[in-house]
């Protein structure tokens, strides 16, 4: 079970977040094409920079807290579902604020005035 | 480069996007300075557990403070580490949690599922919303 550390910090994540999806009605996850579109570039970007880090020992894992699957250059596959845990984490996180606040993020359709930059 | 010199260059980086390359300018809004103070408090937590129990290690090399220390925890505070963590991991988490919002925001001005839109809370939630309000303005 010890392997299964890393991944069960980020199933905590996904817990702690996925009831703003419910409850505060973000519909993020029912807006799936544009988080995949977001997520993606971001998901590419980090697994470079994870891929540099791991190849210059910036850092380092414990074999015993990580599934043990390598996707490339030696990035594990905890570290891939990171970037894509995280970054739904995130999103769902902003929309749970604008749901609850009411507060504008940038993409209403309205024509920008100074009231668009709360 | 060092981690330090990466995540600095990230951050710079990401904030440039936001502001001049993606004009999602969220780094003026309140809705974001919000949001990631909420990140951040998980984020000190999540990490904390990654890099307290060493699931995590760092190359002194790399960092501002010392490698991870081999058989026991680094310093919860001190030597260039917050919660356990380097410092520089704040760095990379709010390049992380900002690029990703610049490309949510940016997707849906362009109109990638712009709608439905988020909210109104479940009653349940307004509820309590409505009464911390109330509680606020009394203050």
């Amino acid at each position: 079970m010890a392997h299964f550390t890393y991944l069960g910090v980020l199933a905590f994540c996904l817990l702690g977040t996925g009831w703003l999806e419910l409850l505060l009605r973000t519909r993020v996850y029912r807006r799936a094409l544009r988080l995949l579109a977001a997520i993606v570039p971001v998901l590419i970007i980090f697994t470079a920079w994870d891929v540099y880090a791991i190849s210059r020992n910036h850092w380092s894992f414990d074999s015993r807290f990580i599934t043990g699957i390598s996707v490339i250059g030696h990035v594990p596959l905890d570290e891939v579902c990171f970037f894509i845990v995280i970054p739904v984490c995130a999103i769902l996180t902003l929309e749970a604020v604008r749901s609850a606040r009411g507060w504008t993020v940038g993409d209403e359709r309205v024509t920008r005035t100074s009231e668009d930059t709360q | 480069m060092t981690y330090t010199e990466l995540a600095i260059t990230a951050v710079v980086l990401v904030v440039l996007f936001d502001l001049f390359v993606f004009r999602t300018s969220l780094v003026k809004r309140k809705v974001f300075w919000v949001s990631y103070s909420i990140i951040i408090s998980f984020q000190l937590i999540t990490n904390g557990v990654l890099t307290g129990l060493r699931i995590v290690r760092y190359s002194g090399d790399a960092i501002v403070g010392s490698s991870t220390p081999s058989h026991h925890a680094p310093p919860f505070f001190g030597d260039g580490r917050i919660a356990f963590a380097p410092f520089e991991d704040l760095l990379f988490g709010f390049a992380l949690v900002l690029l990703t919002l610049v490309m949510w925001v940016w997707l849906g001005r362009l109109g990638v599922q712009r709608t439905p839109m988020a909210g109104p809370p479940h009653k349940l939630v307004s509820r309590l919303l409505r009464t911390q309000d109330a509680s606020e303005k009394s203050q």
